[in-house]
């Protein structure tokens, strides 16, 4: 069974700034065969669809899991309002998740609510990581000391310059391209700066992996209601589904509209 | 025997709970949760002659208790079920239904055709697909029509029985049901998902890039134990009810309405293990009420 549904414990709540909020919940059936990159469907009491969340990073050995996400409508306010002591029903783990080759030199790029699940993935590669974070503005800047303490070199941007490169992500991601060379990219974030990401990607013949986002059903694969174009080696174009062929898809095979 | 054994159209079910077209693909990723053979019967993903995409995202949308959907019949073609799912959903011991579509007389006769031949063991006729453009509902929602599409699919399907699902986007359902089941049906499988709209009001747009979609979840359960009973009321043939089944209450309550078995569907987008669930509920609730078999309760409700 690949799937669990499990009621883990919260046993770390924190809220990053006024809308993001990170979850430390006890597992220990979900998080044995989990992934970096995964994510999970998290149940919002009184509401029919679970909330998909990635996983910001896990311990099989220590039988946690790290959940970061942004409130963005009722159910995710719904989980924010949980306390510790109290459980979160998830099904986990889902989708593809991230390959993982900490002999490469990878560069993470991440942006907004799209950085958390690059926390986890970025880990095993210590200071082979480049991390390039993006933000609105200084007030949204979220988990950039979590990279730090993983050894990462984390370079900032932010739209408004309240706070390092003022700018986009993407321009720090040329300038690091430049400067040294980079096996793969791995990316997170809004479509936009996801598009760029591949462009700068292929520009550089550099193998770029980007996680997606859809709004979801099942979860599993079962409903098809999570559909984003792409196409295959024979340039055929398909809808694949973001929940079980992604949520990480090579950047070559998305139709980006 | 089993309280929750039941026989429909000559099929053997070990409990009747059958998973919902469209909610639970082929199987497969179920199966990743629990075995599916715990379950009576699974209507697979719609399916067409020729593979089709699909429309658009968003296909989805959520709605008090409810969702919207508008997936438009994405599935790989049924040459490729009866190659691929169906030697697979075969060795599972659960009750296979093909659920099939069209958007032409032709596309139905043909698709009939191919699932007769096939290991199959019953044919959902799908009649009332919201979401395509060109047939689905609208060969559901006339008497005439629904029961010439019946026919023709009856003519070219003699072999399995056949449930014709119907459309809840009518004025009146009895007559639907009186048609398809004098022209040919073995049962008649209702409801499928009432027409509905969401709009975004800060983009001014629709939530659902085909504007509108089917509405499914507990929101719609009174309307379709209302329409599961009018049928049952005037069909003689077996009616399964489905429409926001969520609890064994509700599947209880289906049946009491006329159905001989239910389909659950969204609810598992909630908890993937909601058809265990009702069925452990069910088996215990006729024990407690020392009811030999669950058939003796269908249409048991005594209307004031």
């Amino acid at each position: 069974m690949k799937y669990t549904q499990e009621l883990c414990p919260i046993i770390k709540k924190q809220q990053l700034n006024k809308t993001t909020f990170s979850f430390t919940v006890k597992s220990e059936k979900a998080v044995q065969n989990m992934n970096h990159g995964q994510f999970a469907n998290l149940k919002a009491d009184g509401k029919t669809l679970r909330r998909p969340i990635s996983v910001c990073e896990f311990s099989r050995d220590e039988g946690f899991i790290r959940f970061v996400f942004e409130v963005r409508g009722e159910g995710t306010e719904i989980i924010s309002k949980k306390s510790e002591g109290e459980y979160l029903n998830i099904l986990a783990p889902l989708g593809n998740g991230f390959e993982i080759n900490p002999a490469e030199r990878a560069v993470f790029v991440g942006g907004g609510i799209g950085v958390p699940p690059l926390l986890g993935s970025s880990k095993p590669y210590g200071e082979n990581a480049t991390v390039l974070l993006g933000f609105r503005s200084k007030d949204a800047i979220i988990l950039a000391d979590d990279f730090r303490a993983n050894g990462a070199d984390v370079r900032i941007a932010t739209d408004d310059g309240s706070f390092g490169y003022h700018g986009f992500v993407t321009q720090l991601l040329a300038q690091r391209l430049d400067e040294a060379e980079c096996d793969v990219i791995y990316s997170c974030g809004p479509m936009p700066m996801l598009r760029l990401v591949a462009a700068e990607a292929e520009k550089r013949g550099v193998r770029c992996m980007v996680s997606l986002e859809e709004r979801m059903g099942c979860g599993i694969g079962a409903c098809l209601v999570c559909a984003c174009k792409t196409k295959a080696a024979d340039g055929s174009v398909k809808y694949s589904h973001v929940c079980k062929n992604g949520p990480v898809f090579d950047s070559r095979e998305v139709i980006w509209e | 025997m089993s309280r929750l054994n039941v026989n429909i159209c000559g099929v053997e079910f070990k409990n009747p709970v059958i998973a919902a077209s469209g909610t639970y693909g082929f199987g497969r990723e179920y199966n990743e949760f629990y075995p599916i053979s715990k379950i009576g019967g699974i209507s697979c993903k719609g399916m067409t002659i020729r593979e089709k995409a699909g429309n658009p995202p968003p296909r989805i949308a959520e709605t008090p208790e409810g969702i919207l959907n508008s997936v438009g019949l994405q599935n790989p073609g049924v040459d490729h079920f009866i190659e691929h799912d169906l030697p697979w959903l075969r060795e599972q011991d659960i009750v296979v239904i093909a659920n099939i579509a069209g958007s032409t007389e032709e596309d139905y006769a043909a698709i009939a055709e191919k699932v007769n031949r096939s290991d199959v063991n019953m044919v959902e006729l799908n009649i009332s697909c919201p979401n395509v453009k060109a047939g689905g509902a609208t060969f559901g929602t006339s008497p005439e029509c629904a029961a010439h599409i019946t026919s023709v699919v009856r003519g070219k399907c003699p072999n399995k029985p056949l449930i014709v699902k119907l459309s809840p986007n009518v004025t009146n359902i009895s007559e639907i049901a009186l048609a398809v089941e004098s022209a040919g049906a073995d049962a008649v499988s209702l409801i499928n998902t009432l027409l509905g709209m969401r709009i975004d009001i800060r983009t001014r747009r629709p939530i659902l890039k085909n504007n509108k979609g089917g509405m499914s979840g507990a929101a719609v359960f009174p309307i379709a134990v209302r329409m599961v009973n009018e049928v049952y009321n005037v069909v003689k043939i077996p009616v399964i009810g489905l429409g926001g089944i969520c609890t064994w209450q509700d599947a209880i309550e289906m049946t009491l309405a006329g159905a001989s078995a239910i389909q659950v569907g969204t609810a598992m987008f909630t908890n993937p293990y909601a058809p265990l669930e009702i069925i452990e509920g069910m088996e215990k609730y006729l024990e407690q009420n020392g009811i030999g078999n669950i058939s003796e309760l269908v249409g048991g409700v005594k209307l004031w």
